[in-house]
């Protein structure tokens, strides 16, 4: 539940760091990557690229994508050397 | 109370006020008629008479800019300008009070080009009365340094910003009797500054200023909103403080021989004083009349001014702006407004004058209370929207 104008604190002043986390931006996508893991390499190639920080990695390892901030740039796809992603219409 | 007692503009009591205020950060760009304010006041820092840092910049836009800034940044901030400078002002005016910080500007008022004309009159804070600043207006040069005094105290407690302004000039250039409250006193009376929460506080981050989309942005206004409704009880509550200490009495409007008055004129600054000398005259010779001064024009006490009217037949509002709405200038609009619940209304007219520093007569006003004495008698108002000392 976003909060109203009565709990907000005054002057659009955000009083912690790192807040971005809680704004989701993956609403703005229109299409979203989608990483075929048989044919990754795992580069890190589209985690370096990604504005976003949204493609998720574990111990060297591609995982996935945060589709919560993903906005759907296609960067990672347009760099990916292996062709492993591909944008898929969300519309 | 000791207070001195000296002879000092309209100008030089403002700039004698941020002097005993001693703020932070004074950032400003010299401006007619409120270039002296800026000038004693730079003398002030150099000559170590104030703790102040102050930031000589391009332009108005960046003096509110740098302002903002250092009020953010957790400082008690003050600036002064006029006209052109406030309207360059304009843009950093409504971020200065989304953003919650308690700037005061002494303010000088002047006219907006064009045609250029660097004299009196409303335009230039009219035009900026939508913009979220506390407006307090001043009658003469000491209402203008009580008032800059009481609105950095009031801006302070509200997270509200403030304009204090004085009519080019008349007051600004005019020389007065003021008197001055210690320094210490000043002090005293505003008190220690502390802001809960600001960029400076390195142990407790906070982001200022970031985008506030469909989501947010409403509510951030509806704050402002409920901030300029709640600064009335700050406004009384200084005020009362502030006559306790210094013993001059203040409040949202004055009240001048109202009391079983039939016609009552409006005003605001300078003309309020001319008028009252009329009213004492008029009064001699046993007409009914009336003066309200209106002091604070931001926020806009409106049940109160209903109430002070409540028993009035007829009012006049001078307006020194006009508003260019075809009916009227802001001030009639507000006052007109403000009436429309009262269950007795009384007659109101309207009365543009003095644009561009053109003078108002007493007998100008001894002749508005005679409309209104015969919009009484006959019954109507026959001209809603009227101007003085204009040539057809």
């Amino acid at each position: 539940m976003k909060k109203g104008w009565k709990e907000l604190a005054i002057g659009t002043q955000i009083k912690k760091a790192g807040s971005s986390e809680d704004f989701k931006t993956g609403d703005w996508r229109t299409e979203k990557p989608v990483i075929d893991l048989d044919k990754c390499i795992h580069c890190l190639i589209c985690w370096i690229y990604c504005p976003d920080s949204s493609i998720i990695v574990k111990e060297g390892k591609i995982l996935g994508v945060n589709y919560d901030f993903c906005k759907g740039c296609g960067i990672c796809a347009e760099e990916c050397p292996k062709d492993a992603i591909t944008m898929k219409s969300e519309i | 109370m000791n207070k001195k007692i000296v002879a000092k503009t309209g100008n030089e009591a403002m700039a004698e006020a941020m002097r005993q205020i001693n703020p932070d950060v004074v950032a400003a760009y010299p401006i007619t008629p409120a270039t002296e304010v800026v000038q004693l006041f730079s003398k002030f820092v150099a000559d170590g008479r104030v703790d102040t840092e102050f930031v000589a910049v391009e332009s108005e836009h960046s003096a509110l800019s740098a302002c903002v800034g250092a009020s953010a940044a957790g400082g008690r901030v003050m600036t002064s300008t006029a006209s052109q400078g406030l309207a360059l002002m304009h843009e950093i005016l409504y971020i200065a009070a989304g953003l919650r910080l308690p700037i005061v500007i002494c303010e000088v008022n002047r006219s907006l080009s064009g045609p250029i004309n660097i004299h009196c009159d409303h335009s230039d804070t009219m035009g900026a009365r939508d913009t979220g600043w506390l407006q307090i207006y001043s009658e003469d040069s000491q209402e203008a340094y009580d008032n800059t005094i009481q609105a950095m105290k009031i801006a302070e407690k509200a997270f509200l910003p403030a304009m204090v302004t004085c009519d080019a000039f008349i007051i600004s250039h005019s020389m007065a009797r003021l008197e001055l409250i210690p320094d210490e006193e000043v002090q005293k009376f505003i008190g220690e500054h502390r802001r809960p929460y600001a960029l400076l506080d390195v142990d407790n981050p906070i982001t200022v200023g970031p985008l506030d989309l469909q989501d947010y942005f409403f509510e951030h206004k509806r704050q402002e909103i409920e901030a300029m409704k709640e600064v009335k009880a700050s406004i009384i509550e200084v005020a009362t403080e502030f006559e306790e200490k210094f013993g001059t009495h203040y409040g949202f409007f004055e009240e001048y021989r109202m009391d079983d008055a039939d016609s009552v004129i409006i005003a605001l600054g300078s003309t309020a004083g001319t008028t009252k000398v009329v009213v004492d005259n008029l009064r001699e010779k046993g007409m009914k009349v009336g003066l309200l001064k209106i002091r604070v024009f931001r926020p806009l006490a409106y049940e109160e001014i209903r109430n002070a009217l409540k028993n009035v037949k007829a009012v006049a509002v001078l307006d020194r702006a006009t508003g260019m709405s075809s009916f009227g200038g802001p001030v009639f609009h507000e006052i007109r407004s403000c009436l429309y619940e009262s269950e007795k209304k009384p007659f109101i007219t309207n009365y543009i004058y003095g644009l561009g520093g053109k003078d108002i007569f007493p007998e100008d006003i001894e002749n508005v209370y005679g409309e209104l004495a015969g919009i009484i008698k006959e019954g109507k108002v026959e001209k809603l929207v009227n101007y003085i000392g204009l040539r057809e």
